[in-house]
């Protein structure tokens, strides 16, 4: 007897999840592939015919390894620590709070700031010649000229852990924040504060458990993410030694080619180094869940916590978007200003200089930026709607728990480890770096980022609206199109704005698989700041930080308005 | 030929263990209540009606509508309409916009197809009603139209998953002799599960129990009271 | 023009993997009017550093000049480093695609230069086949085809003169060091007011070879290899300089900035004093545009600085080489060279021998207005000549290891 309306018409739709799959993790097994082969010695073109351990032995006997390697290790793990923490304190504390709606609110804005642009706008900042010197001198510092303190790229990290917590603080609230609104946070924290808990040990007793099992993997992506980051160390972090990829890059680009099987060796090694520190955050996890069911256990109430914690964490969570926004700001000043000396607080002069000189360049590098992210975007849509439907109709959950971690392969392999190697091989089977090629390679970025935003939200659609519109006769593709979509259609557009804005913050991909010929805002923007032109600078992050910021705009926007009389679909 | 819906043979499993196990016949025009407390698994039997069992429930047996066998069909082609707890009317679409959801392809033209809708929200007593927000509707009126939305499929037969439970005491009577009367005009065979006595009673036809035995509606209810 | 790029990206889609397989032999240099003929109509793209807005205009003039003359659509692909083009080559050498490369031009010098010179990576001899070729004196300026004292053999396009020069803030700075010795006395009076770019940065290895420069007795030893000097002995001087300045540099030699463009900001921020710049001209281009104020002036060191060239090198796979010596020889004309010269653009020295010019095309040079803060050519002083490259590569090597992993 048949069991559900699912099951019908599945049909090619099947097809699409190994499809996703070997998107997904295909170029990235591919690409690891080209790397692993010169860290052991091979690499034909090189005159490396043969395998060898040499590539290691140098790799070994570097000066620098041990710093970059504590480096990597400390500014990743240490970002995420703070990140993660600051995020659960913050909804704990903060969910249903003023302070905490405006925060959400800052969100979608400060998420679509990219890394180097936070980076930039941050090292003004806190530089002893930048902003926040500037505004108080000299009439409170008594500095008439900047003072010679280490702030940015100081050696321990530090400027690098705080660029890194600015920017991933608000993707884990997005993510955390969804898994919420399926968890029913809200209610669930009000019922243990009626049994006497402090606010925010009830939610880290009966909310947290639930909610990290939705927010782990977007934890770990972080992670990976801070452990291999290049742009913002470049701009915040120490230089001798940087971070183990920062010094991978520069291997990569020495002008003496063998360094590249020396990089080679140190991108396996960050890789190993990544796996670890994920071993480690795993059994981590289980130390702080025992942790939690004991103290749930004993039934201490921690209510002294909320005091000072509550406005600790909101007044972290403020300073921590004002951070972000200033920076941006300051930025924004740059780009129009003529001379601006220390310790002026304001350029002496506005000029349109850049913008008029930079305008036709910018117009050109956002058309193509928008062709590459909108077509990536659309099909990591169709992807992930076409797999999530087909398990739907097949009468399964989508995805096998299994699966998930495939999903996140790219997120998590370094992209410096499998790029150059995927590009090597993209080039061995004929394919000319090309816009198609850039695009597709955008779309094993955009993807996860577009199923992590829109697998819960699918699932959390109540089914019965599905069966009540098959019992009044229709089918599988009109509910679809007519039914659970348009229902849907918040959590589909901003699903699209998040692919949107990962493809649009793209760097080395773009680089690399588009042989430099594909001009994007970020790839046009990158080399710009290596010029280090504040003025350029800021002219270009404000428009790369414009073309996310329209797609998050257009999510919000277009549902409200196509529902502007429909308060059940109000969010 | 036989009339009706009717349930051949009908077991209702969850894992090992069977449920439901039935074998009636639901005359046009007929209203046949199931009773039994939650966990009876009688909702499991209308999902396995409209051929939306979920797993772990599996289920044998025929179910034949008006002679023809549905049972393998899929949910769209057995033209079985629902009625849950909830009205479920679709948030995105206006009152008019959900009942014509319903309307069979094979009425044309926009006219007809109107007035059809106009027509059903005159008989409900929702007219001028078409424009307006489901959202914004009393829970009587959302009741009648989820009730109007399904007769507009043109259903062979009506299943009714506690479709009063969430109505106050004076909607509610008013509400179950709006859906009994039009599901009888129609000559639709009904069949209701519940585990509130009043509904059961209302209805005035047979009221059995998940295995087919028939009860007394106040025992089953008061056993009911005594588990809630 | 930049706005057709989207549309240009899309032709390319469809008309490359055609182009590519339908490869033909490229014309010899020699023969111009072929050489030309090819050219006409065709795509080329210059991978050149990209982080300077000014070049940046600069070459899309270039591109508009080529698109008027050749119907050339010539394409900057922008770089953060050099070295990118230098890996992409070496990519597709990995992938073997020795033909329909992406890279049709280079500039490119020193190190870079070398390592593609070595592994048989670029398409020549050209250079001295350009039609341009005939202004230029290799006599006067031998960094034209003596690259770090490697021969060029023809093999890259000369298109800009550089010199060490020092940039300082006169309304801080009355009277500016102009030797070694005076350059570390003036550091340790005024600790936190100096610093260099972080080796292996081209120019902040190029600041030690400066300093090498003022301290080895017989400078002859530099244009060997240094694995054949006593480089120990030679360079000790060097390291005991350092050691004696390092704790009075900026931030305490505990952090560097990265780049020229990044000494320049720090200038302009008022954080240091003196800073350099292989640029004769930037300091006026930089007045121009508010990045620093009018009473930045320029000097050199009295015994003279490092000067060099750069060139456009052709990869051996580029996919139309015969764009690329059109490039090659637009970017080495006189109406180009005079532009670039003009402080106004980018103030870049000419390659060219003006005494060689036209008398119009002379004319040229000699009506700019070199700004407020550049040298004028006799106060350039002496040019000296680029060491070994092999020095570069172990003095940054060796400074990684002094001072650059020493948390």
């Amino acid at each position: 007897m048949r069991r559900a309306a699912a099951g019908e018409g599945a049909g090619w739709l099947r097809a699409i999840a190994p499809l996703t799959l070997a998107v997904l993790a295909g170029p990235v097994v591919a690409g690891l592939a080209g790397v692993i082969l010169p860290a052991f010695g091979y690499m034909p073109a090189l005159g490396g015919a043969g395998f060898s351990l040499e590539p290691w032995r140098e790799l070994l006997a570097w000066p620098g390894l041990a710093a970059a390697v504590r480096l990597s290790l400390t500014t990743g793990i240490g970002a995420t620590v703070i990140a993660l923490a600051l995020t659960l304190l913050l909804v704990a504390a903060g969910q249903g709070t003023r302070t905490f709606r405006v925060l959400v609110r800052l969100i979608a804005p400060v998420l679509s700031v990219p890394h180097a642009a936070t980076a930039f706008g941050l090292a003004f900042l806190i530089a002893p010649s930048g902003w926040i010197a500037r505004l108080t001198s000299p009439w409170m510092t008594g500095w008439e000229r900047p003072p010679d303190l280490l702030t940015v790229n100081d050696p321990a990290g530090l400027a690098l852990t705080l660029g890194l917590v600015l920017k991933e603080l608000p993707f884990l609230m997005l993510m955390t924040l969804a898994a919420l609104a399926q968890a029913d946070g809200l209610r669930t924290r009000e019922v243990a504060e009626t049994l006497g808990y402090g606010r925010i040990a009830a939610w880290m007793l009966v909310v947290l458990p639930r909610v990290y099992a939705q927010i782990r993997l977007p934890v770990y992506a972080v992670l990976a993410y801070s452990m291999s980051v290049v742009d913002m160390a470049l701009i915040l972090g120490p230089t001798r030694p940087g971070p183990l990829a920062v010094v991978i890059l520069d291997w990569m680009s020495d002008p003496n080619l063998f360094m590249r099987f020396q990089a080679a060796a140190a991108a396996l090694l960050l890789l190993a180094l990544v796996a670890g520190a994920l071993v480690l955050w795993r059994l981590a996890e289980e130390g702080a869940g025992a942790l939690c069911r004991l103290v749930a256990m004993r039934g201490m109430r921690a209510t002294a916590l909320d005091r000072p914690l509550r406005p600790l964490a909101l007044g972290l969570g403020a300073a921590g978007a004002a951070l972000v926004l200033a920076g941006l700001a300051g930025l924004a000043v740059w780009s129009v200003a003529a001379l601006w000396r220390f310790p002026d607080a304001w350029p002496a002069g506005l000029t349109l200089r850049i913008w008029q000189a930079q305008s036709s360049a910018i117009a050109g590098a956002a058309g193509i930026t928008a062709l590459i992210g909108l077509i990536a975007t659309v099909a990591a849509l169709v992807l992930v709607l076409g797999w999530l439907e087909a398990a739907h109709r097949a009468g399964r959950r989508a995805p096998a728990p299994a699966v998930l971690p495939l999903i996140y392969l790219p997120l998590i392999v370094p992209q410096v480890v499998f790029l150059p190697g995927m590009q090597v091989l993209a080039l061995m089977a004929g394919f000319e770096g090309g816009l198609v090629l850039v695009m597709a390679v955008h779309l094993i970025f955009v993807l996860p980022y577009v199923f992590l935003s829109l697998a819960d939200p699918w699932q959390a659609w109540d089914a019965r609206a599905g069966t009540v519109a098959a019992s009044l006769g229709a089918g599988p593709w009109r509910i679809l199109l007519t039914v659970r979509l348009p229902m849907l259609l918040r959590p589909v557009l901003t699903a699209a704005a998040v692919g949107f804005a990962v493809s649009v913050a793209q760097y080395l991909p773009t680089l690399l698989i588009g042989a430099g010929r594909v001009a994007t805002l970020t790839t046009e923007a990158v080399a710009l700041a290596a010029g280090g032109n504040r003025r350029v600078i800021g002219a270009w992050a404000l428009a790369q930080m414009l073309a996310p910021f329209a797609g998050f705009a257009l999510a919000l926007v277009v549902p409200a308005l196509a529902f502007r009389k429909r308060k059940g679909m109000a969010v | 030929m036989s009339e009706g819906l009717r349930l051949e043979g009908v077991e209702i499993a969850l894992g090992a263990a069977p449920l439901v196990t039935l074998d009636i016949t639901v005359a046009p025009g007929e209203v046949v209540t199931i009773m039994g407390p939650s966990g009876s698994g009688k909702s499991a039997l209308l999902t396995a009606i409209i051929g939306a069992l979920p797993p772990p429930f599996s289920a044998r047996g025929r179910i034949r509508l008006d002679g023809r066998d549905i049972t393998d069909l899929p949910t769209r082609a057995r033209r079985v309409g629902i009625l849950f707890q909830d009205d479920i009317l679709f948030p995105h679409l206006s009152v008019a916009g959900n009942l014509a959801f319903a309307l069979p392809s094979h009425l044309r033209g926009r006219a007809a197809r109107t007035a059809r809708v106009e027509e059903a929200l005159a008989d409900a007593g929702l007219e001028g009603m078409g424009a307006r927000d489901p959202e914004t509707l009393s829970g009587g009126q959302r009741a009648r139209v989820a009730l109007m939305r399904t007769l507009l499929a043109e259903p062979r037969a009506l299943l009714l998953d506690e479709p009063f439970s969430r109505l106050d005491a004076d909607r509610r009577a008013r509400i179950r002799s709006f859906v009994f009367a039009r599901a009888v005009a129609r000559g639709l065979p009904v069949l209701m599960v519940t585990h509130d006595a009043e509904d059961a009673r209302a209805a005035g036809g047979r009221v059995l129990d998940p295995r087919g035995a028939a009860v007394t509606p106040g025992v089953v209810a008061s056993a009911d009271d005594c588990r809630a | 023009m930049r706005l057709l790029t989207a549309a240009h990206a899309l032709a390319a889609l469809i008309v490359l993997p055609l182009a590519a397989s339908a490869q033909e032999a490229p014309p010899e240099p020699e023969n111009w009017d072929a050489v030309v003929e090819a050219a006409q109509g065709s795509r080329v793209f210059w991978h050149a550093w990209g982080g300077d807005p000014r070049i940046n205009d600069f070459i899309e003039w270039v591109g508009d000049e080529l698109d008027a003359r050749h119907d050339i659509d010539l394409t900057h692909v922008k770089l953060s480093d050099t070295a990118e083009a230098v890996s992409r080559v070496v990519a597709e050498a990995s992938a073997g695609q020795d033909s329909g490369g992406a890279v049709d031009a280079i500039w490119i010098n020193g190190a870079n230069f070398a390592q593609m010179k070595e592994n048989d990576l670029l398409f020549g001899p050209f250079a001295d086949d350009l039609p341009n070729w005939r202004y230029i004196d290799t006599a006067e300026h031998p960094a034209i085809t003596v690259d770090f004292t490697e021969p060029v053999d023809g093999l890259g396009a000369p298109w800009a003169l550089f010199r060490m020069v020092f940039e300082y803030d006169s309304a801080a700075v009355p009277e500016p060091p102009r030797d070694v010795d005076a350059l570390r006395a003036w550091i340790t009076e005024n600790p936190g007011r100096f610093t260099y770019p972080q080796p292996p940065d081209y120019l902040g290895t190029s600041f030690l070879k400066q300093i090498l420069y003022g301290l080895v007795d017989d400078p002859q030893v530099l244009m060997q290899p240094a694995d054949d000097a006593d480089y120990d002995a030679v360079t000790e001087p060097l390291w005991a300089w350092l050691d004696a300045v390092t704790p009075d540099l900026w931030r305490s030699g505990r952090a560097y900035p990265q780049n020229e463009p990044a000494l320049g900001q720090l200038l302009a921020d008022g954080e240091i004093d003196i800073a350099f710049s292989f640029n004769p001209g930037r300091a006026s281009a930089a007045i121009a545009d508010f990045e620093l104020p009018d009473t930045v002036r320029t000097y050199v060191f009295e015994r003279g600085t490092i000067g060099n060239a750069s060139f456009i090198s052709i990869p051996y796979n580029a996919a139309n080489p015969a764009g690329a010596m059109v490039l090659a020889n637009f970017i080495m004309s006189p109406q180009a060279q005079a532009r670039a010269q003009n402080p106004q653009v980018l103030g870049f020295q000419t390659v060219l021998d003006l005494d060689r010019l036209p008398a119009d095309e002379r004319a040229r040079f000699e009506a700019l207005d070199l700004g407020i803060a550049t040298l004028r050519p006799e106060e350039m002083g002496a040019t000296l000549p680029e060491p070994h490259p092999s020095w570069m590569t172990r003095i940054a090597q060796d400074w990684q290891e002094r001072y650059g992993v020493a948390e």
